[in-house]
């Protein structure tokens, strides 16, 4: 992408021996909402902190509007951050710690007033303004770090799982208000987070991490619908690998016979050499239960245990070969374990995973 | 278990006594009216610490403790500080552990050493028997104490707060002042503290370094214990002991406040 707004360029981070961000490259677009999700310890909050300018990259270039920014020291980024632990300042009030940013650029008393009122409106904490931050709990420390990194509505935020210390409630709303603020200021959002539904419901696209490499980067309905690697898979969601071996291609259909004998058809836009050895991930939700169509795979299976989920059913099944699980929608009638039944999917819902 | 709170009793008690004990010796004396400095008192007075405050050598001396015990408090503060701040964070580097072992170095010189060589130096730049020689002198021994207490406050300081302050727009310059001074201010106190009682306390240096003019209590103290023995040195020592409890007192309060703060 040649008019990115943030553009990391090669850029590897090494802590002594150990390679921490890999020659990595990523390209933000202005505007643009990312997520980072990935495994503990596969490099966001580094790649973050690279951003902010607290790490130098070992090598290659981070650039920023177009600019680099590698020499540019932290103050001078005007990027708003929240970081995992919240850093909030211990000996300020939580006012303070908002007005913090509007002081550092010279605002005037009554603008900032007026702004740090409203920021903690927004995280609903004006009753708190004159807490120390250790009289909050984990949850409102949050906010008041989410609020300062907001109040001077930097360009670039970056948020290194912001949301995590929340209940569910909050954690909605909280997600609400960021995305109306992303829309309403058009600002750049960098977003590391654990929640998968969270990156899958606020991103624009979503990035995945693992040892210090961006496994695969799209929109969300990408990453979670056609992964590209197993990894990926796994990681999003659940899903379900069946081994196979490739019998023939044709016209963006592969035939792939599965380790237990069963032949399947899977839609794939490119071609596989013959005999390859390849796997088929297939989500638990695409699966049907009895109700063979037309030009579906479809494997006998048997049911091994089903898990009550109240909104649905999480049924077990083993075709004799391997297990798996589907994700059953709720029915009048349920299946029954012990039940012999028809395992169905469409070839355009099942894919190859490197 | 039940014997370890009584044994933890006992043994607190016995070792509070051993260190409290001179201290319990000397003080009832400052109240004695007779003019020797032993037991039994016969009558209570005031007459010591009147003699304290009115005879011109002691007068002197008291002025010139606190004279030399401010500048020495504030060099060697300001001091500390700056190498306690300039020393965080590099300890692997061969360069940052010589200079903080240098750092400490005064206080295991023995005083004597650092004495001799003080006075061959004043001597030479025109600093012996001067003020700012014995504030220089006492600094040296001083600022150890501050270094260890500021670079204990500072390792208490997590980084991300002072990255925090710098992503939100402050400068280095201004990060120090409104993040680290603030946040390690415990530390800085208690080495200011413990600077200005080193000063109070210094006898050794103060022998080789200062002329008739800088007299300092304890230096008063020193001499008046081997040329008379009055009573007026337990006076004097009561008074050290009070101001000491009640600036020990004073940098509680300060750490407890900040603490709740
Ligand atoms: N200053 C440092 N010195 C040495 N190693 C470091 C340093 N900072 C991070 N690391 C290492 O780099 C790796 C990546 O850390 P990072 O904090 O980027 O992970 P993360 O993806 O944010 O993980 P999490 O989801 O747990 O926050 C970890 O193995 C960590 O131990
Ligand atoms: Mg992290």
């Amino acid at each position: 992408m040649s008019d990115a707004f943030i553009h990391f360029d090669k850029v590897s981070k090494a802590f002594g021996i150990v390679t921490v961000v890999d020659n990595l490259d990523l390209s933000i677009g202005r505007g643009e909402f990312v997520s980072m999700l990935g495994p503990s310890g596969s490099g966001k909050t580094t790649l973050l902190m690279m951003l902010a300018g607290f790490e130098n990259p070992t090598s290659g270039a981070i650039s920023v509007g177009g600019k680099r920014v590698d020499a540019l020291p932290p103050h001078k980024r005007n990027m708003g951050v929240v970081f995992q632990n919240y850093a909030l300042f211990p000996h300020m009030s939580v006012a303070d710690n908002v007005a913090f940013p509007l002081k550092m650029r010279g605002a005037s008393r009554s603008e900032i007033v007026e702004r740090v009122t409203k920021a903690l409106d927004m995280v609903q904490l004006s009753a708190f303004h004159e807490r120390k931050p250790i009289q909050l709990s984990g949850g409102q420390q949050q906010r008041v770090a989410l609020a300062r990194a907001l109040v001077f509505e930097p360009e670039v935020v970056l948020m290194d799982e912001p949301l995590g210390a929340l209940d569910k409630k909050l954690r909605e709303q909280m997600q609400m208000d960021i995305r109306d603020i992303h829309h309403r200021l058009g600002l750049t959002i960098v977003f590391v987070t654990h929640d998968q539904t969270e990156a899958l419901t606020m991103s624009d696209r979503i990035a995945i991490f693992n040892h210090g490499k961006i496994e695969q980067i799209g929109r969300p309905s990408e990453i979670y619908d056609r992964p590209k690697t197993q990894f990926v898979a796994e990681f999003i969601g659940e899903t379900n690998l069946l081994g196979g071996k490739v019998a023939s291609s044709s016209n963006g259909v592969l035939n792939v016979i599965l380790d237990g004998g069963q032949p399947i058809s899977v839609a794939s836009a490119t071609t596989q050499e013959p005999g390859k050895h390849v796997k088929v991930s297939v989500r638990p939700e695409r699966i049907e239960l009895d109700s063979p169509g037309d030009g579906q795979n479809e494997l006998k299976v048997r049911v091994t245990d089903i898990v009550y989920h109240g909104d649905h059913l999480q049924v077990l099944v083993d075709s004799g070969h391997r297990s798996f699980v589907v994700k059953a929608t709720r029915k009048a009638v349920a299946p029954q374990v012990g039940q012999e039944i028809i395992a169905s999917f469409s070839p355009e819902q099942c894919w190859i995973v490197s | 278990m039940k014997t370890l709170p009584v044994s933890k009793a006992v043994f607190g008690t016995a070792v509070v006594i051993f260190l409290m004990a001179p201290l319990f010796a000397i003080l009832p004396l400052a109240f004695t009216d007779s003019i020797f400095l032993n037991y039994p008192i016969p009558g209570f007075s005031f007459r010591w610490f009147h003699e304290l405050f009115t005879a011109n050598a002691w007068r002197w001396s008291i002025l010139n403790s606190l004279v030399i015990g401010c500048g020495t408090t504030i060099l060697a503060t300001v001091l500390g500080t700056i190498a306690a701040l300039g020393l965080r964070g590099n300890s692997a580097s061969l360069f940052f552990s010589f200079f903080r072992t240098a750092f400490l170095l005064p206080m295991v010189v023995p005083a004597v050493v650092l004495g001799v060589g003080m006075q061959l130096m004043f001597a030479q730049y025109g600093l012996a028997n001067t003020y700012v020689g014995v504030i220089i002198a006492h600094t040296v021994i001083a600022i150890p104490f501050v270094v260890v207490n500021v670079t204990a406050a500072l390792q208490g300081i997590d980084r991300r707060l002072e990255n925090a302050a710098a992503s939100l727009g402050a400068s280095p310059a201004v990060v120090l002042q409104q993040v680290t001074l603030p946040l390690a201010m415990p530390g800085i106190v208690s080495g200011a503290v413990f600077a200005f009682a080193t000063s109070l306390d210094e006898v050794v240096l103060t022998l080789f370094v200062a002329g008739p003019n800088q007299r300092t209590v304890a230096r008063q103290m020193f001499s008046t214990i081997r040329e008379n023995i009055s009573p007026a040195i337990a006076a004097a020592a009561f008074l050290f002991i009070v101001g000491t409890v009640v600036i020990a007192g004073l940098v509680l309060l300060a750490q407890k406040k900040t603490q709740r703060a």
